[in-house]
Order: structure tokens, then C-alpha cells, then sequence
């Protein structure tokens, strides 16, 4: 085996225009009025179900379900939202398999669990295509608070707060709100600028200023912050990218996967975006399927997952890895990084060891999806736990009137529910805080 | 292998599945149709007396309601007798009829209340070859207004009368059909055997509305704003028919009277059911409406493996089997105890037993054990009521099991020996008669 002997290919265009709308288009059609009706109608609306305390967000599923079933879907939106302003999304994103789904009683019996997912999809959507508020702001408090990052964590928490009658300013380092549903996930989970409706949905309440292009640390200060308004709340997520440490390497086509598809997700034609002939994608969660989906669906030859571990470690569900495989990604485990072949500044291979013998993969790009870390500096001298914002139940930090929740802080699985319902939570414990 | 074949009051057909009269049974196309998939008889659809031609509405005749999936669950109508002309039903009838020598075919007639209109068209009918008639004394819309089907269905006195003037003037056999719209449906049965009816069938549908349109709120089927009840049948009726025929087959009265069944029959097993409570044929309209005449094959193989199973040569085998263990409240054994009992391997942990049994009933289901899911009976709060198992989504998770010994609710010693309400000692009636002793 010779890196050496095939020139590099990465580029952009490989597919005919009609072949990257197929590719990027929804995952899973959504369910239609009768498709939502046989489904609900599987739902035995268990008591204290075992879908609801899965659920981060703890929706009532049982009863929003029971509302579709009845004809009802903006009940069914409602009691959704009451719990997760981001049902929208979260009925999108989640590893609903790994979730709700996973425990239903359904899933138990015969192996088939109500399609929660799909159903919550179908109620919000109806919903939100019918532009239907159900919250209205309550009577001004007077009261300010600041809110860092526009994401998941962040617009939940702002949403709450503007209910309940205080006035919020988002600062968002990005030029767009909606975190890693607008920078992060694959495009095919959320297409149709799903993303920025959904933002503009939940902004619609009222009482919420966004401010762009402001990131913590450099455009603005949390001592500032802290100053000027009445309380914080931190979500701005994280800004670093894990090292692959002495196997990395500067080169061209050395890719970290967060940014790559943050790129093809903000570019206004997909076929502008290079990909490879062949890439190796290293890591083993939502991130590394992602991207390497997309590299798939791009036009790529050959996409490899490298997972160090063992299949049921990968944080990717199986479900997901399922996704990967069909779509043509090979998964390969025990892959343990070693170094990355470099020839003439670009990468041409990556050599992992493997049950202690060395795998070279030759590729054109190396897709770096190993975690996000939390960047400390941005946040001052607040303490920190495991690297991220240490919290309590409540969301409070080490310092007074600041709060933090999302995958900035300690206590969580990196998902998007989880983000929702700590910045939800929050919000509750500020409003509390502000109104004692 | 089983025999289905059927001598219902002298008239014979393979199996005992006769298509009730509806809109299935209204011409030669639809019969033969039927014949060819398998039933083994007809009621054509009720015939009135020669003239202009009956009106139906021109907007919709059904209304339904349904289960999980849509599923149809119960089904009602507001269209009258046939609304073709009488020569041409009896031209097809007599032509279906030689086509078709092996199956039954009955007609169904409804009439002016009077003795001429009923001895007329007897005559008539008697000239197609059919195999008997059927007094429509049921239909509970439309001409119930002008004094004909369930206005008759419900004065035992016309029913006697007709059933004479029915007997006197013609050699076929008379099945009398009943209305369920009346409080006692033994009366109209005693009344029919009086005027020497061969054979009642029952049940006719019932009066309904099956929904309200609550944006023009009008009663379902709307017919240009307006909705007026239909007659309601399908498998949501299938209880109130088992209950109104076993009433007849046990009341001393009537017992023994050849019954046509008719009320929700949609498989074989529901068949097979109101033939335990006696019946002689079912009939069926709603299940062939819903699904096609095709149906009627599973019915018969699934009776043929069912008799097959149970070793039952032939339907008389196993008729009216059931009809001695229907009972009044007042005999049942109060020595007999059931707790309800899970089991686990089967529980897919919903609890909807729990919560049924806790909101609405005795509190004898956990939900919770040692800080785990888990839903176990309390025996000593179970009064074997059964509603667990009612709502229970997984078959045979729970059952309902007989226990002996000591009741660990009442913490009384169970009696082994059958005890009723006649003899308990909570019974005023019993403490009457002591004080009388």
C-alpha cells in the first residue's frame, strides 16, 4: 500500500444537481393527517409512562399523542411546547431510539415503538404552519437579563424568561441564532431552513433583542454582563474542538468535522462544497455520523467511520450507525489514531493501530470528530468541572446572579433536549431569583 | 370434517350463513355475486306492495363509528325497502333462485297493516320458488312513520295479528324479524309464536344517532342540515343481540322457537356464539358492507376447524349449548372467588391496570415495588372484579383464577360449596321468610 501513488482528489460539484437534492432532503417524509391517526392510535397512554420520564424534557407524551388522535394537534403542539419550546427540532434531532422510543411499551411487546418522534413532529409542524402562538408575554417585571448564545440552551432560557415578563438580550457570537441546530446537525434532519423558522417561531413571543456577532470574551465580558443586567444566563455552548493530539497534523484536507458541516450548512449551494474521493471520519458520535453522511452524500467514494472502541461504545446510537451503513458509510472499530500521512502538505492517509497492528487508510480527507471541549477563557475565572461550567441543579454557577446551562456546563449528555430543558430550568430558577 | 349444512324451519342451505336484508341482498347481481363467494342463503330485501316505487334519500344513507385504524365498529343507515320495482324483484328472484337450488332464499316483506296487502303479495312471492319470508317488523326509520316495521315491531297485538294472516295465507315458512327497540323482547317473541310464527330472527338495528357535525351541529348522517336516527348495527351491537336472543331461548315461553341470528356477526367465532345461544343460521349484513362478500369463506373455515377442534359433526351438535348457563344475577355462586393474577413475562409494563384499578376501582394494583415498575395484584383488595383484564392490551397477560382456602380480602374462609343470593344472609327476602318460619 503507497499513499503516494494516487494523487489527492477533493473537490467540489461530483454530483448532478438532482442527485444532491435527493441526497439532502428529508430523512423521514413527514407523517400525513392518516399516517399521524394510525400512529397515535397505537398509543396505549400508559399511566406514568415510561416515554414521558424518558424524556429530558419530561413532555406529556401519552397526552399529546392522545390530542393528534382526537383531532387535536395544536393541543398536542401545545402540551409539547409547555415542556420544550424546541419540540420542533428535538422531534427532528433526538435519538429518540436511544430515548422515548427506546422504553415504550410498545417497543417491549413487539418490538415496534409508537413512532414518538414522528408524531411530535407532526404536531409542531401543524402548528408552526399555522404560525400559532399559545404564550403571550406576561405584565413587564422591569427586570434585564442577558442571555450568551442564541442556541438550544440559550433560547429556551430567553423564551421562559420573556413569558414571564422580563426582558432579555441575546448575545450571539454567530451571525445566526440556533446553535448546533443551525451550525451543527446534518442537513438532512432539518432541511427547508428549518432551523431559522424555529428561531423565529420561539423569538415571535416578544421581549427577546438578539445581538450578533458578539462573542463572549472578546466583544463582550461576563463582568459586564453581570453589571448591567439584573442576571446572566451562559449557554454559548462549546468553541473548541478536540486535539487528536500527536496524531494530528497541520495540513490541507486535516478537517474538523463541526466546522465542516457548520460550512455546508450555511453554504447557499451544496455542490460548492468540496469533499474528498476518499474520507476517513474519526470518532464515534452524532458528529462523526454526520459528517460523514454528508461526505457520503457529496459525492465521496469511500467514507470510513474510524471508532476507536468497540460498536456498542460509539455514542452514535445504533440507529444511527444503521443510517451510516445504509447510506454506504463503512464503520471500522478499534481504530486507534496514530498518525496522520501528510505528503506535500496535504493529507493523503491516516494509520491507526488496531488489536496491535498498523491499518493505514489512504484518503483525501480526515474529518476530526473526536468532542467539542468547553474554551474556558471566554467565561472569566468562573469555576469549571471536568473543563465545563460547573452548575447546580438549578443552573447556578460559582458566581451570583449567573446561571449556565447547555453543553457549556457540566451536567449534561450533549443533546439538544438536555440543552432545552436546562435553559427551561434556569429560567425558572432566575425568574424565582428576580422575583423574591 | 364438519357439516355446516342448515334445515332451518324446513329450509335448507349449506351453511348457516345467510346474508341478512340490506342493501347486499336488493338484486340478482349482488346475490349471485354472494353465492358465488360462499353464503349459504339470502333474506332479499324487504319487498313493499306493487306500486310507485319507494323514495330513498339522495344524500348520504350511512353513518359510522369507528375503532383504532378506522376500523368500522358500528355502522348506521336511514335507506327504506327496496326502492326497485316489485315485478322486477320477483322476476330476479325467481331467476336467482333456479340458479342456485342448493342456497336459501327468503324474502323479506313489510306491508301495509292490513290483511289484503299481506295476502297479496304472499302469493306473489310464493310464485318465485322462494324458500320462505321474513316479516320486517324491525326497520326503525322512515317506515316506522307511516305504520309499518318497527311501529309494528312494537305492539305485540300486530305481530300476533300478522303472523296469523301470514300462516293462513301462505305454505312457506314465516320467520318473524324483531325490533331491539322495545324494553322487553320477549313480548314480540311470545307474540310471533302465538300467531304461529315459524321462526323469529333477530335483532333489527337499533335507533341512533352516530355522531354530531359540530360545526353545522346536525346528527350524522346530515342530509342537507338536517339528520333523522338510523337504524345501528355492526359489531358494536353484537352484545345487545347475544343478550335479546338468549332472553328468548331461555324464556319458557318461546324456548325452543327456531331463532335466525342477526346483530354484529363479522367471524366465524361470533357466529359460532349466537349459535350456542341457539340459533339455527346467522345473519349477516355490516361485515359483507365492510369487507365484501369474501368474508364469509373465513367464517366457514374457521367454523369447520372450529367444530373440527371440538369434535362437533354437525351445527346441531353444539346449538343452543350455551342457553342453559345464562342465568339470572340471583343464581350466580357467591362461593366462587378470583383474584386477578399477572403474569409478568407477558407484562409489557403500561400500567393502565394500575391506574384503572386505582382511580376508578379497588386499589389492588401496585405500580411500584421496591422502587421498580411493577404491577402485581393485591389480593387483599382484589374483588376479582375483571376490569384489569378488560383493559389489559396484551391477551392472556392477566387472568382471572379461582382461588380456595381463605379470601385474604375478607379474611373468611371460602365456602367450597355453591351458595346464590336466594339463600344469603343479606337477603331481605331471606330474613322475611325466617321471620315467617
Amino acid at each position: 500500500m503507497n499513499a503516494h501513488q494516487r494523487s489527492r482528489d477533493v473537490r467540489a460539484g461530483r454530483l448532478d444537481a438532482d442527485a444532491y437534492k435527493d441526497l439532502f432532503s428529508d430523512l423521514h417524509p413527514p407523517l400525513d393527517d392518516h399516517e399521524a391517526h394510525v400512529e397515535a392510535d397505537r398509543c396505549y397512554f400508559c399511566y406514568d409512562a415510561p416515554c414521558m420520564t424518558a424524556c429530558p424534557t419530561s413532555i406529556d407524551i401519552p397526552m399529546f399523542i392522545r390530542e393528534i388522535s382526537t383531532g387535536n394537534p395544536l393541543g398536542a403542539a401545545k402540551t409539547i411546547f409547555d415542556q420544550n419550546i424546541f419540540g420542533g427540532m428535538c422531534a427532528r434531532v433526538c435519538p429518540t431510539e436511544t430515548l422515548c422510543e427506546e422504553v415504550c411499551v410498545r417497543e417491549t411487546a413487539e418490538g415496534k415503538p409508537v413512532k414518538i418522534g414522528q408524531l411530535q413532529r407532526y404536531a409542531t409542524d401543524t402548528a408552526m404552519a399555522e404560525d400559532k402562538q399559545f404564550y403571550t408575554r406576561a405584565a413587564s417585571t422591569g427586570k434585564k437579563v442577558a442571555v450568551v448564545g442564541a442556541g438550544p440552551a440559550g433560547l429556551a432560557c430567553a423564551h421562559r424568561l420573556a413569558m414571564k415578563g422580563h426582558d432579555v438580550d441575546v448575545y450571539e457570537a454567530r451571525p445566526k441564532a440556533g446553535g448546533l441546530n443551525e451550525y451543527g446537525i446534518a442537513s438532512y434532519k432539518a432541511p427547508g431552513g428549518f432551523a431559522q423558522k424555529e428561531v423565529d417561531y420561539i423569538t415571535a413571543i416578544g421581549g427577546i433583542d438578539m445581538h450578533y456577532g458578539k462573542a463572549l470574551g472578546a466583544d463582550i465580558t461576563l463582568s459586564k454582563l453581570a453589571e448591567d443586567y439584573d442576571a446572566v444566563f451562559l449557554g454559548m455552548g462549546l468553541a473548541g474542538v478536540n486535539a487528536l493530539g500527536d496524531a494530528d497534523a497541520d495540513a490541507e484536507g486535516s478537517l474538523d468535522a463541526v466546522g465542516w458541516i457548520g460550512d455546508l450548512r450555511q453554504a447557499s449551494d451544496i455542490s460548492t462544497i468540496a469533499v474528498g474521493a476518499r474520507v476517513v471520519v474519526i470518532g464515534g458520535g452524532m458528529t462523526a455520523v454526520d459528517a460523514a453522511v454528508q461526505a457520503k452524500g457529496l459525492g465521496a467514494d469511500e467514507v470510513t467511520i474510524a471508532y476507536r472502541g468497540p460498536k456498542e461504545r460509539m455514542k452514535a446510537s445504533e440507529y444511527e450507525q444503521e443510517i451510516a451503513k445504509v447510506r454506504g458509510v463503512s464503520i471500522r472499530y478499534h481504530m486507534n489514531p496514530k498518525r496522520m500521512i501528510v505528503t506535500d502538505g496535504a493529507v493523503t492517509g491516516m494509520e491507526f493501530e488496531r488489536d496491535g497492528s498498523t491499518v493505514v487508510v489512504e484518503c483525501d480527507q480526515v474529518m476530526k470528530a473526536i468532542g467539542q471541549s468547553f474554551a474556558p477563557d471566554s467565561a472569566g475565572n468562573i469555576a469549571l468541572d471536568g473543563g465545563r461550567i460547573a452548575v447546580d441543579e438549578e443552573g447556578k454557577t460559582s458566581m451570583a446572579k449567573v446561571w449556565a446551562g447547555g453543553d457549556c456546563v457540566n451536567a449534561g449528555d450533549d443533546l439538544t433536549v438536555t440543552a432545552v430543558s436546562q435553559g427551561r430550568d434556569a429560567a425558572e430558577s432566575i425568574h424565582r431569583a428576580l422575583s423574591a | 370434517m364438519a357439516d355446516l349444512s342448515t334445515n332451518f324451519v324446513g329450509i335448507k342451505s349449506p351453511n348457516p350463513f345467510w346474508l341478512a336484508s340490506a342493501p347486499p341482498t336488493d338484486k340478482q347481481y349482488n346475490v349471485e355475486r354472494a353465492f358465488e363467494a360462499g353464503w349459504g342463503g339470502v333474506v332479499w330485501k324487504t319487498l313493499g306492495e306493487a306500486g310507485p316505487p319507494v323514495v330513498n334519500v339522495n344524500g348520504p344513507r350511512y353513518g359510522a363509528i369507528w375503532g383504532a385504524d378506522r376500523r368500522l365498529l358500528g355502522l348506521n343507515n336511514i335507506e327504506l325497502i327496496t326502492d326497485r320495482d316489485l315485478e322486477i324483484n320477483l322476476e330476479e328472484i325467481k331467476a336467482t333462485k333456479k340458479n342456485w337450488p342448493d342456497r336459501a332464499v327468503v324474502v323479506s316483506l313489510m306491508v301495509p297493516c292490513e290483511e289484503e296487502p299481506w295476502k297479496k303479495i304472499l302469493g306473489r312471492v310464493a310464485e318465485t320458488g322462494a324458500d320462505g319470508v321474513e316479516l320486517n317488523f324491525g326497520c326503525p326509520h322512515g317506515m316506522s312513520e307511516r305504520g309499518m316495521g318497527s311501529a309494528v315491531g312494537q305492539v305485540p297485538e300486530y305481530i300476533q295479528m300478522v303472523a296469523e294472516w301470514c300462516k293462513q295465507h301462505t305454505d312457506m315458512p314465516v320467520i318473524v324479524k324483531l325490533t331491539p327497540n322495545i324494553t322487553d323482547i320477549r313480548k314480540p317473541a311470545e307474540a310471533a309464536k302465538r300467531g304461529g310464527a315459524d321462526a323469529v330472527s333477530l335483532i333489527n338495528t337499533i335507533n341512533s344517532i352516530t355522531s354530531v357535525d359540530l360545526d353545522n351541529f346536525a346528527p350524522e348522517p346530515t342530509i342537507d342540515g338536517k339528520g333523522s336516527h338510523g337504524g345501528y348495527c355492526g359489531p358494536a351491537v353484537k352484545p345487545i343481540a347475544l343478550s335479546m336472543v338468549s332472553e328468548i331461548a331461555r324464556n319458557p315461553e318461546t324456548a325452543g322457537i327456531p331463532i335466525s341470528g342477526i346483530g354484529g356477526v363479522t367471524t366465524w367465532r361470533d357466529a359460532a356464539e349466537f349459535i350456542a345461544l341457539g340459533c339455527g343460521t346467522v345473519q349477516v349484513c355490516t361485515a359483507a358492507m365492510t369487507y365484501g362478500f369474501k368474508v364469509v369463506q373465513e367464517m366457514i373455515a374457521g367454523l369447520e376447524n372450529y367444530m373440527d377442534e371440538k369434535g362437533y359433526a354437525s351445527i346441531e351438535d353444539f346449538r343452543g349449548r350455551a342457553v342453559p348457563n345464562v342465568t339470572d344475577w340471583q343464581y350466580l355462586n357467591l362461593n366462587y372467588v378470583t383474584k386477578a393474577k399477572i403474569d409478568q413475562d407477558k407484562c409489557i409494563k403500561c400500567g393502565r391496570c394500575h391506574i384503572a384499578c386505582e382511580d376508578t376501582s379497588h386499589q389492588a394494583i401496585t405500580n411500584m415495588v421496591d422502587g421498580v415498575r411493577h404491577f402485581e395484584v393485591i389480593e387483599e383488595e382484589c374483588v376479582g372484579c375483571n376490569l384489569c383484564v378488560n383493559v389489559c392490551p396484551v391477551e392472556d397477560c392477566i387472568n382471572m383464577e379461582q382461588i380456595a382456602g381463605v379470601d385474604p380480602r375478607t379474611k373468611k374462609p371460602i365456602d367450597p360449596d355453591y351458595a346464590n343470593w336466594t339463600t344469603h344472609p343479606n337477603n331481605p327476602a331471606v330474613w322475611a321468610k325466617e321471620a315467617a318460619e
